[in-house]
């Protein structure tokens, strides 16, 4: 089977591609909703992420505790498996909605809970800021989106090692350390302005200094247990983000200017939504990134009957994800279809309001 | 000459307070703001970051937040607040007369 080779870096044709065809930068479809239920859908508060950050912060403290009052006995494996899944997992939902800044009111929390979470899902904070902001310009554009998790033909040896962050989080320590010495990869220079390059060097250093700092405190005291606790986590750790992440967009359509097609809603339980701050509802953020997290489930309310039917948990999505990889191994053209309901509008009926200059 | 750049946009009861309302005038696009205290004030109309309509966005206090991308600028001064903006909105005179909105486009 013959099938167009698909080049998936930043700065190569199918991104230029991807330009003249009008894919970049483009009117992407939304579902109707009214103005004033939408400003009360995007409106801020405190209270739900302060509440869910001191839950979160007290589960890392009895977790990672009684892993520490059982060390050298196999009954702490269980406790830093939690730990690590709280530490990294966790971290990875709550960097990205304080990235987008909506998770909490005041701007400063989202702004410590975005650094914080940055180190321990270790994503370095400000690339991937410019990083998801064109997540969200060009979502699964070919040449145009730097978050294409699974792309065509999947490497598959790639995504299985990620499960334990080891090709995903040894690139990014790869990166740190050659930020710290003052340079960015091209792709970086693409999409990171000029102006927040520093930023980029600086927290790079300061990463190096907690990491050997660690690194070096196991070593003084002769024990993991500082590692265990602290950098080991964000690979250990790592396993349920993937799970969750993987619904987002695996298996669907690429190149579509309709989050519907490409993204997915599933219904998780409320250890997961805790867990994953609500990304469950994926169509629902991406068509409407102002909307806290918070507020996702009743968005999804709003507009349910213009977007197809949501997934009833992790085992309906991965049933559908898992044969569509392993056929886009062999097939790269695969990809699912979703269907819109019979009333929905289509991203073709969509008049796009003309940008004016 | 100088006040045939003042062009009405609204009436001032089109745009709630603490928001913003979209204005097309002439191929370019504008943002109308009305603050909590009742003061109007106009921008460009799409974010600088990316062509979007801040119109789709949020106002919280003297903040504009752009719907794509989640950049904030001053609508008072049109000052980029933080990544992913890093370029001023250019911001117009506003005057209210007669129960119309009117911004000096020029």
């Amino acid at each position: 089977m013959s099938a167009v080779v698909r080049d998936y870096s930043l700065s190569g044709p199918q991104g230029r591609a991807a330009v003249e065809a009008g894919l970049a930068s483009a009117v992407w479809y939304s579902s109707p909703v009214a103005r004033k239920q939408m400003k009360e859908l995007m409106k801020r508060k405190d209270g739900p992420a302060i509440r869910d950050t001191l839950i979160w912060f007290a589960s890392l403290a009895v977790f990672g505790g009684l892993g520490i009052a059982l060390w050298g006995s196999w009954w702490a494996v269980p406790f830093f498996a939690v730990y690590g899944v709280l530490y990294c997992s966790a971290s990875d939902s709550r960097w990205h909605e304080c990235g987008h800044g909506t998770a909490f009111k005041t701007r400063w929390m989202n702004d410590v809970i975005y650094q914080m979470a940055s180190f321990m899902v270790l994503r370095e904070p400000t690339c991937w800021r410019w990083s998801h902001a064109r997540h969200h310009t060009d979502t699964i554009i070919v040449g145009r989106d730097p978050e294409i998790g699974v792309p065509r033909p999947p490497k598959m040896l790639s995504l299985l090692s990620n499960f334990l962050a080891i090709n995903s989080g040894l690139n990014e320590l790869r990166e740190v350390a050659i930020h710290t010495f003052g340079y960015l990869t091209p792709e970086e220079r693409g999409y990171i302005p000029e102006m927040e390059q520093p930023k980029v060097f600086r927290t790079a250093r300061i990463w190096a200094v907690i990491i050997l700092g660690v690194i070096a405190l196991s070593f003084v005291l002769h024990s993991w247990m500082p590692l265990v606790l602290v950098g080991l986590p964000s690979f250990y750790g790592a396993w349920l983000y993937l799970v969750f992440g993987l619904t987002q967009h695996a298996g669907l359509a690429e190149d579509v200017l309709d989050h519907r097609l490409n993204c997915r809603t599933v219904y998780m339980n409320p250890i997961f939504r805790f867990i994953y701050w609500n990304m469950n509802y994926h169509v629902e953020h991406h068509m409407f990134p102002m909307v806290p997290y918070h507020a996702l489930p009743r968005l999804h309310a709003a507009i349910k009957g213009d977007t197809p039917p949501p997934y009833h948990g992790l085992l309906e999505t991965y049933r559908e994800i898992i044969p569509a990889v392993l056929r886009q191994r062999h097939d790269p053209e695969y990809h699912v279809v979703r269907v819109l309901p019979a009333n929905a509008r289509s991203a073709e009926e969509l008049t796009a309001q003309p940008i004016a200059a | 000459m100088a006040e045939k750049s003042w062009v009405e946009a609204c009436k001032t009861d089109d745009v709630e307070a603490e928001d913003v309302i979209r204005f097309d005038h002439s191929g370019r696009t504008f943002a109308v703001y009305r603050s909590e205290d009742d003061e109007y004030y106009a921008t460009d109309g799409l974010c600088t970051h990316e062509k979007v309509h801040l119109a789709d966005g949020l106002v919280m206090g003297n903040i504009i937040e752009c719907p794509k991308h989640n950049g904030r600028f001053d609508y008072r001064t049109g000052d980029a607040k933080g990544a992913p903006v890093c370029v001023n909105l250019r911001t117009y005179p506003v005057r209210v007369e007669d129960g119309a909105v009117l911004i000096d486009i020029g």
